[in-house]
C-alpha cells in the first residue's frame, strides 16, 4: 500500500482572535481541500464507518461525490439518513464514531468524515438550497412529537417522509432545543440550525412554538384531538446543583440558566437585546464536559478570567478532546483534582469558592476512578461569578403529567430499545429524556429507531 | 399570533391586556402564569394569568422596567412575539373556612382570581387591599364582588386606612375574627412583613413569589429560591409557597441581582422613545 497522505486540517480562527468574537471557530475545508480530502478514503470493502454512524449514512458514497466535486449529490446523498447534516458536520463527536472506526486511521490519520459532511451540507446551503426532496404517498395517521431538539425533529423528518402527517410541540419561543439554547453560536451558528429546521418543515412536517406539553396541552389531550402516536423528545433540561452552601448567592449559574441567556437570549449583544447577563471578571465553571466547555468558552468570550474546576483528572473529562484543546488554546485555565466545597459571599453576591484537593481511588459505577478528598486540604479561589456545569436530569413537567409512564430512578424513561415505545402503547421516547443526557448524534440516532418504531405502530393499528 | 383584543388603564402606569392565546386559556388554572415576549428581542419576563375568557387571557403590567413600558406601549390590534403558558403549579384552592388575601400594589391582579377561587369554594373572603396611594388602586370592583368584606390601605392615607395592609390584618386578628388561612401577594417587604405577623399568630400563609426566569419551565433554576432550606425552582414547584419557609432575604437580594442592566436598558428605551426612534434609523 502506498503511503497514506496526511489528512487536511480544516482552517480556524486563530486562538486569540476568536477569544474575543462569537463567530465560528471551524472555517470549513474550500472545495478543493474538502475534494482532496475526500481522495484519501481507500473505499474499504467493509466500511465500518458506516455501521459506526448512528443514523447510518452512506458515508464512503457521499465522500465519493465529493472526491468526484459533485456536492449537491453528496448533500443529497447525506440527506437520505440525516435531516440535520450542516448541524451533525459540527457538532458529533465523531472520533468516537465514524471516524474512530475508519480504516485508514489504523496505520495513519482517519479521513475527516465530519469536516466533509459539513462542507457538503453548507455547499448546499450556499448554492444550491432548493433541492426538493419528492413527495410522499400519504400515510393515515398523525403523529405529536414534543420538543424540537435533535431527537424530535430527527423522528418528524423521518416520520414526514414516510407520509405522516406530523407536529412538533416546541416550549421555548425558537426551535432547536439545545442545538438553540445549549450549543454557543461559535461552535454552531444559529442561522444553520434555522435553515436546517427550515429544511424538517420543508418535508411537510409543522411545528408549534410556545406550547409546553403537560402545562399548555397534555399528552392525553394529544390523543383526544386525534393524534395517533406521541414521540417525547423533551430532552434533560433540569440542570443539577452541586448543594453546597452559598450556591443561591448573586453570580451563581446553572450552565443552563448562563447559556441560554447568551445563546438564546442573545446576551452578548445586550443593550440590542432586552436580556442581560452579568459575569464577573474571573469567572470558575464546575465541572468537564462539554456544556461546561460551552460556558467557559463564552465566558471567556464576554471579557472574563475563565477556570474549569474539576474534581476528576484529565483522563476522565467527559467533554470532546477538541473541545478541551480548544478552551486550553483560548487560555482557559484547569483545575484539575479539585472539588468545590463552598461558595463564599459578600453583601449577597460571589466573592470566592473554598475547594479541596481530591485524589483518585478505586474504579466507580462509571468506571472511571472515583475522585476522594485529600483531607485538611482545603483552599480558597477568588471568583465573582460561579457557572454549575455538572450534569442534568429530564425535566419532569411532562412526565409527572403522565401517571402510569415507567420511569427509572433516575428519572428517565423507560423504552424498549428496539422500537423506543415506552410503557404506554403509542406513546415513544428517545434523546436525553431516556439517556440521561448523551450527545445530539445519540438523540438523533434514538430518532431514527423510534420513527421505525412508530411507523411499525401505526401499520399494525391500520390493520387491525 | 397573540394578539392584543383589549387595553385598559388600571391606574398610574398599571395596564390590563386581553390577549387572544387559546393554548393558555384552556387549561389555565388561578395560580398560574405566562412567559410573555414583547417582540423578537425581547426578554422573556413572567406575569400572572388574572382571569381567563373565551380562548382569552388577561393579564395586569405595572411599569417597572423596559420591556414593561414597551408593552405598556402596545395597543389594541398589535401583537406579542409570544405567550407560553400557562406555567407553575395551580393555587391549591379548597374549602377552609375564613381566607384573608392580603394584596399590594400590583399584586392585586394576581390575587383576584385566588379571591374568586376561595369564594367559589366555600370560603368566607375577607380581601386587604394596600397601595401607596388611591391612584394606584384597582380592581376594587372586582374584588368587592368576590370577598365578603374589603378593607383598604395606603401609605399617604388618601383611600382607607393610613398605613400598611398589615395594620389592617392585625385589627382583624385583635378584633377576634378567625383566620383559618393567609394568602399574601405584593412586593416582598409586604408579603414578608404579612408572614411575621401571621406566624406570630400561626396563621397559615401562602405567598406567591415573583423572583426573575428565564424559561419558566425548570430548564435554568434562575428562579431557585429556598423554602424550608431547600433549594426550590419557583417556576415550577411554586410560584405559591408556604410563606413561613420563605427566605424573603434571599429573593430580595437575588431580584437585585440585574438592576443595574436593567436601568441602563430602560433609559435606552425612553431615548428612543424621545424621538420617536427616528434617530436609531
Amino acid at each position: 500500500m502506498s503511503r497514506i497522505k496526511k489528512r487536511i486540517d480544516m482552517p480556524s480562527q486563530e486562538p486569540k482572535q476568536r477569544g474575543r468574537n462569537f463567530q465560528e471557530v471551524a472555517l470549513g475545508y474550500s472545495p478543493e481541500d474538502a475534494a482532496a480530502e475526500a481522495s484519501r478514503c481507500i473505499h474499504c470493502p467493509k466500511e465500518p464507518c458506516v455501521a459506526g454512524c448512528p443514523v447510518e449514512i452512506d458515508i464512503p458514497a457521499f465522500i465519493k461525490l465529493i472526491a468526484e466535486e459533485n456536492f449537491a449529490e453528496a448533500a443529497a446523498k447525506i440527506k437520505e439518513k440525516n435531516s440535520l447534516p450542516a448541524i451533525c458536520g459540527r457538532v458529533c463527536p465523531q472520533e468516537n464514531q465514524c471516524e474512530g472506526v475508519c480504516t485508514l486511521g489504523k496505520r495513519g490519520e482517519p479521513i475527516a468524515i465530519g469536516a466533509l459532511e459539513r462542507f457538503a451540507a453548507d455547499w448546499e446551503r450556499l448554492h444550491a438550497p432548493d433541492q426538493k426532496m419528492p413527495e410522499p404517498k400519504k400515510q393515515e395517521g398523525k403523529v405529536a412529537v414534543v420538543g424540537s431538539g435533535p431527537a424530535g425533529l430527527t423522528v418528524a423528518a423521518e416520520l414526514a417522509r414516510i407520509g405522516y402527517e406530523v407536529t412538533v410541540f416546541e416550549a421555548l419561543h425558537v426551535p432547536g432545543g439545545v442545538l438553540s439554547y445549549g450549543i454557543p453560536e461559535f461552535r454552531l451558528p444559529k442561522g444553520i440550525v434555522r435553515h436546517e429546521i427550515e429544511y424538517v418543515e420543508s418535508l411537510g412536517v409543522r411545528l408549534l412554538t410556545n406550547v409546553v406539553i403537560g402545562r399548555t396541552i397534555t399528552v392525553e389531550q394529544l390523543l383526544d384531538k386525534g393524534y395517533h402516536a406521541v414521540f417525547i423528545g423533551a430532552g434533560a433540561g433540569l440542570p443539577h446543583f452541586l448543594n453546597i452552601p452559598g450556591e443561591n448567592l448573586n453570580g451563581v449559574f446553572s450552565a443552563n440558566e448562563f447559556l441560554t441567556r447568551v445563546n438564546l437570549m442573545k446576551a452578548y449583544e445586550f443593550p440590542v437585546y432586552d436580556t442581560p447577563v452579568k459575569l464577573g471578571k474571573k469567572v470558575i465553571v464546575v465541572g468537564a464536559g462539554n456544556t461546561a466547555m460551552d460556558a467557559a468558552r463564552n465566558a471567556l468570550r464576554l471579557g472574563s478570567d475563565v477556570t474549569i474546576v474539576y474534581r476528576r483528572s484529565r483522563q476522565e473529562m467527559p467533554a470532546r478532546l477538541a473541545e478541551i484543546h480548544h478552551a486550553e488554546e483560548e487560555g482557559i485555565e484547569f483545575r484539575l483534582l479539585t472539588n468545590p466545597t463552598k461558595i463564599i459571599g459578600e453583601g449577597g453576591w460571589v466573592k470566592a469558592m473554598e475547594c479541596i484537593k481530591m485524589e483518585l481511588g478505586e474504579p466507580d459505577q462509571s468506571g472511571r476512578r472515583r475522585p476522594v478528598p485529600i483531607s485538611g486540604s482545603e483552599f480558597i479561589l477568588d471568583c465573582d461569578s460561579v457557572i454549575i456545569a455538572v450534569g442534568q436530569s429530564p425535566n419532569p413537567i411532562l412526565t409527572k403529567s403522565l401517571p402510569g409512564l415507567e420511569m427509572t430512578k433516575w428519572g428517565t424513561v423507560v423504552v424498549d430499545q428496539e422500537t423506543m415505545q415506552t410503557s404506554i402503547p403509542g406513546i415513544f421516547a428517545g434523546g436525553d429524556i431516556t439517556s440521561g443526557g448523551t450527545t445530539v448524534i445519540e438523540a438523533m440516532g434514538d430518532g431514527k429507531k423510534a420513527a421505525r418504531g412508530i411507523h411499525a405502530y401505526l401499520q399494525k393499528k391500520a390493520l387491525v | 399570533m397573540y394578539r392584543i383584543v383589549e387595553k385598559r388603564e388600571l391606574a398610574e402606569k398599571i395596564t390590563l391586556f386581553v390577549l387572544d392565546a387559546p393554548f393558555v386559556a384552556a387549561n389555565a388554572r388561578p395560580g398560574q402564569f405566562v412567559i410573555l415576549r414583547v417582540d423578537e428581542r425581547g426578554e422573556r419576563i413572567p406575569l400572572t394569568i388574572a382571569s381567563t375568557e373565551g380562548g382569552k387571557i388577561t393579564i395586569v403590567v405595572q411599569e417597572v422596567g423596559k420591556t414593561t413600558a414597551h408593552l405598556r406601549s402596545k395597543q389594541v390590534g398589535d401583537a406579542l412575539a409570544d405567550v407560553v403558558g400557562p406555567l407553575g403549579t395551580p393555587a391549591d384552592i379548597r374549602q377552609v373556612g375564613t381566607v384573608v388575601c392580603v394584596s399590594g400594589g400590583v399584586g392585586t391582579a394576581i390575587i383576584y382570581p385566588e379571591a374568586k377561587g376561595f369564594k367559589e369554594a366555600g370560603n368566607k373572603v375577607i380581601t386587604l387591599m394596600g397601595a401607596r396611594s388611591e391612584s394606584l388602586l384597582f380592581f376594587t370592583e372586582e374584588l368587592a364582588q368576590v370577598s365578603d368584606r374589603v378593607m383598604y390601605a395606603t401609605d399617604d392615607g388618601s383611600f382607607g386606612h393610613h398605613g400598611f395592609v398589615t395594620d389592617l390584618l392585625q385589627q382583624l386578628i385583635d378584633g377576634g375574627t378567625t383566620i383559618d388561612q393567609v394568602v399574601a401577594i405584593g412586593p416582598i417587604p409586604m408579603m414578608r412583613a404579612t408572614c411575621e405577623l401571621t406566624k406570630k399568630h400561626r396563621i397559615k400563609t401562602v405567598v406567591s413569589l415573583n423572583p426573575v426566569m428565564v424559561d419558566g419551565t425548570g430548564m435554568c433554576g434562575a428562579c431557585r429560591v429556598t423554602v424550608g432550606g431547600e433549594t426550590k425552582f419557583c417556576c415550577t414547584d411554586g410560584p405559591e409557597f408556604d410563606g413561613h419557609q420563605v427566605d424573603f432575604q434571599e429573593l430580595a437580594a437575588r431580584n437585585s441581582q440585574y438592576v443595574d442592566k436593567e436601568r441602563l436598558s430602560f433609559a435606552m428605551h425612553q431615548d428612543e422613545r424621545g424621538c420617536g426612534g427616528r434617530c436609531h434609523g
